[in-house]
């Protein structure tokens, strides 16, 4: 199993359990800083629930998390709103606000932490929307007018609003077309290089095998609670675990 | 012989049926008589989680940042969309009423006193319960509807994600404007269902219009209209709690939203019918 020094994101022995039923399994790992990480898995392996473990919206039955070497158990619920802004997140359908425009969307966040005026919320919500390929004649449009793809650009441009340190995507890829998926996943890329400069930590939450692999820098396979392969992403796509072969085959 | 044994089968065969619909018949009984029990205590499950929803409300709306603009927002919402369904209401509300305590009391010549009764039963009763029904129809089950749809497209989880609480930011303003904009939406109500009133008593059945306003004048007190108004306030709030609290309850997608609006507009009906009795019984000791 990888370990990394100074780690973004670790999870020590982490177990949850909805009454009898064990989702994840004194799960270890450690996610590396500036770094695009994936977690594949097959549907119900417990990818969500781990990212929810991650932002801190479950707490484990066992064990503990920590973000950017914080203790999230230590938080208490207030602290642990306030942490939360460290993370922006790409929803699988993009959760935008349907009753607020493009660029409402993308300034709510920025009107609702910052202390910027309304002619620079204005400017970095233009810059941001630019910058994941908005064009300003979509700016005043509600999310029921944009496309799948435009949709998902506009929660991204949301989700880095506050310039998080950690950006998760939840399945960013799931029921686009392969067009949409190729930009989808060069806008993560995009994403990632673009905040070099400063720490930008991408974690991807996903089934898609070839999106993942195209993208990745690290790729761990979840499978019943437990992380059974976690490698480079060139190791992984000759990983001799049968069932990441069996997933690399699909 | 053959006769008997024929007759004794057709016995057995009579007893073995008679049990058969007895067992059948207690079955239904025990299974109804589950039913019931389990909606009961369903109910009284429901009713603890939406006595912590409360109690939840009361907690975050105390925490900053207080947001004005979205209880601005749900006050339009509530008050200015639900006005003209209020004066529609109320204005036919009043002339029925006028209409029918007119032939009652004219059988005991007393119908001068119609419109002061008229502006009792609305102010008092007909103008906080119709409008607590109205809103309850409308607003009660948008809310539900809103927060319901945001929750099953995981916009409440992008709220919770940046750090915002999705109480505090979809419940707080929408249960802060409905406890304001029913006493006014029923204020209105009262006013309109009056006028309605006086317009069949004074003008179609030839009610002295001097004896309408001076019986008005003695009979009805600041004291009612202000009881109708705390009844109006309680609803609002009771029905923003319900319609917010289903909202946030809303599971399975489209299905989901559809049963927690349903289910916000029978709670929040019957709870205004319910607490009405219970207000009534003690705001008639203290007024």
């Amino acid at each position: 199993m990888l370990t990394f020094d100074n780690p973004a994101i670790s999870l020590k022995n982490v177990t949850k359990k909805f009454g009898d039923h064990v989702i994840l399994n004194d799960l270890s790992f450690d996610i590396p800083r500036n770094k695009i990480t994936t977690i594949l898995g097959f549907s119900g392996a417990g990818k969500s629930t781990l990212l929810k473990h991650i932002l801190g919206i479950i707490e484990p039955t066992s064990g503990k998390v920590f973000v950017l070497g914080q203790d999230l158990s230590m938080l208490s619920k207030v602290e642990l709103r306030e942490f939360r802004r460290n993370f922006g997140m790409l929803f699988q359908y993009a959760a935008l606000f349907d009753s607020f425009t493009a660029e409402e969307n993308v300034a709510f966040p920025l009107k609702e932490f910052t202390k910027l005026s309304e002619a620079e919320i204005a400017k970095k919500v233009k810059d941001l929307l630019l910058s994941v390929g908005i064009k300003e004649e979509s700016f005043k449009k509600l999310p029921s007018e944009l496309s799948g793809g435009m949709r998902k650009r506009v929660g991204l441009a949301r989700g880095l609003a506050l310039s998080p340190g950690i950006m998760l995507y939840d399945e960013p890829t799931t029921g686009l077309d392969p067009i949409t998926t190729k930009m989808v996943n060069e806008l993560i890329v995009e994403t990632a290089t673009n905040h070099k400069d400063r720490e930008m930590t991408s974690v991807i939450i996903s089934h898609d095998v070839k999106a993942t692999l195209e993208i990745s820098d690290y790729v761990a396979f979840l499978d019943r609670g437990k992380i059974i392969e976690y490698l480079p992403v060139e190791e992984f796509k000759k990983s001799t675990n049968p069932l990441v072969q069996e997933f690399l085959r699909l | 012989m053959n006769f008997s044994v024929h007759s004794f089968l057709a016995f057995l065969g009579f007893i073995g049926y008679t049990n058969l619909v007895k067992d059948k018949f207690i079955n239904r009984i025990t299974s109804r008589i589950e039913e019931l029990g389990k909606s009961v205590m369903e109910s009284i499950d429901g009713l603890g989680a939406i006595s912590l929803f409360g109690a939840r409300f009361f907690y975050w709306v105390r925490k900053k940042p207080f947001r004005v603009s979205l209880v601005f927002e749900q006050l339009f919402f509530i008050g200015n969309k639900s006005l003209m369904i209020i004066l529609l209401s109320g204005m036919f509300t009043g002339m029925v009423m006028a209409t029918q305590t007119y032939f009652g009391f004219k059988l005991i010549n007393v119908d001068s006193l119609v419109g002061v009764i008229v502006a009792l039963s609305l102010s008092k009763e007909l103008a906080p319960v119709l409008t607590g029904l109205i809103v309850a129809g409308r607003a009660g089950s948008a809310m539900a509807a809103q927060i319901g749809s945001m929750k099953v497209t995981e916009q409440i989880d992008a709220l919770e994600v940046m750090g915002i609480n999705s109480i505090q930011y979809l419940a707080v303003p929408r249960i802060i404007a409905s406890t304001f904009a029913l006493p006014m939406l029923s204020v209105v109500f009262l006013f309109i269902g009056n006028f309605g009133s006086w317009l069949v008593g004074t003008k179609s059945l030839m009610i002295d219009e001097s004896m309408f306003f001076s019986k008005l004048g003695e009979f009805m007190f600041v004291a009612d209209i202000a009881q109708g108004v705390i009844k109006a306030m309680v609803f609002g709030f009771i029905i923003a709690l319900i319609g917010t609290y289903f909202g946030f309850q809303v599971e399975k997608g489209a299905v989901g939203v559809g049963r927690g609006t349903n289910l916000a507009v029978v709670w929040g009906m019957i709870s205004v019918l319910i607490l009405d009795y219970f207000l009534t019984s003690f705001l008639v000791k203290i007024l």
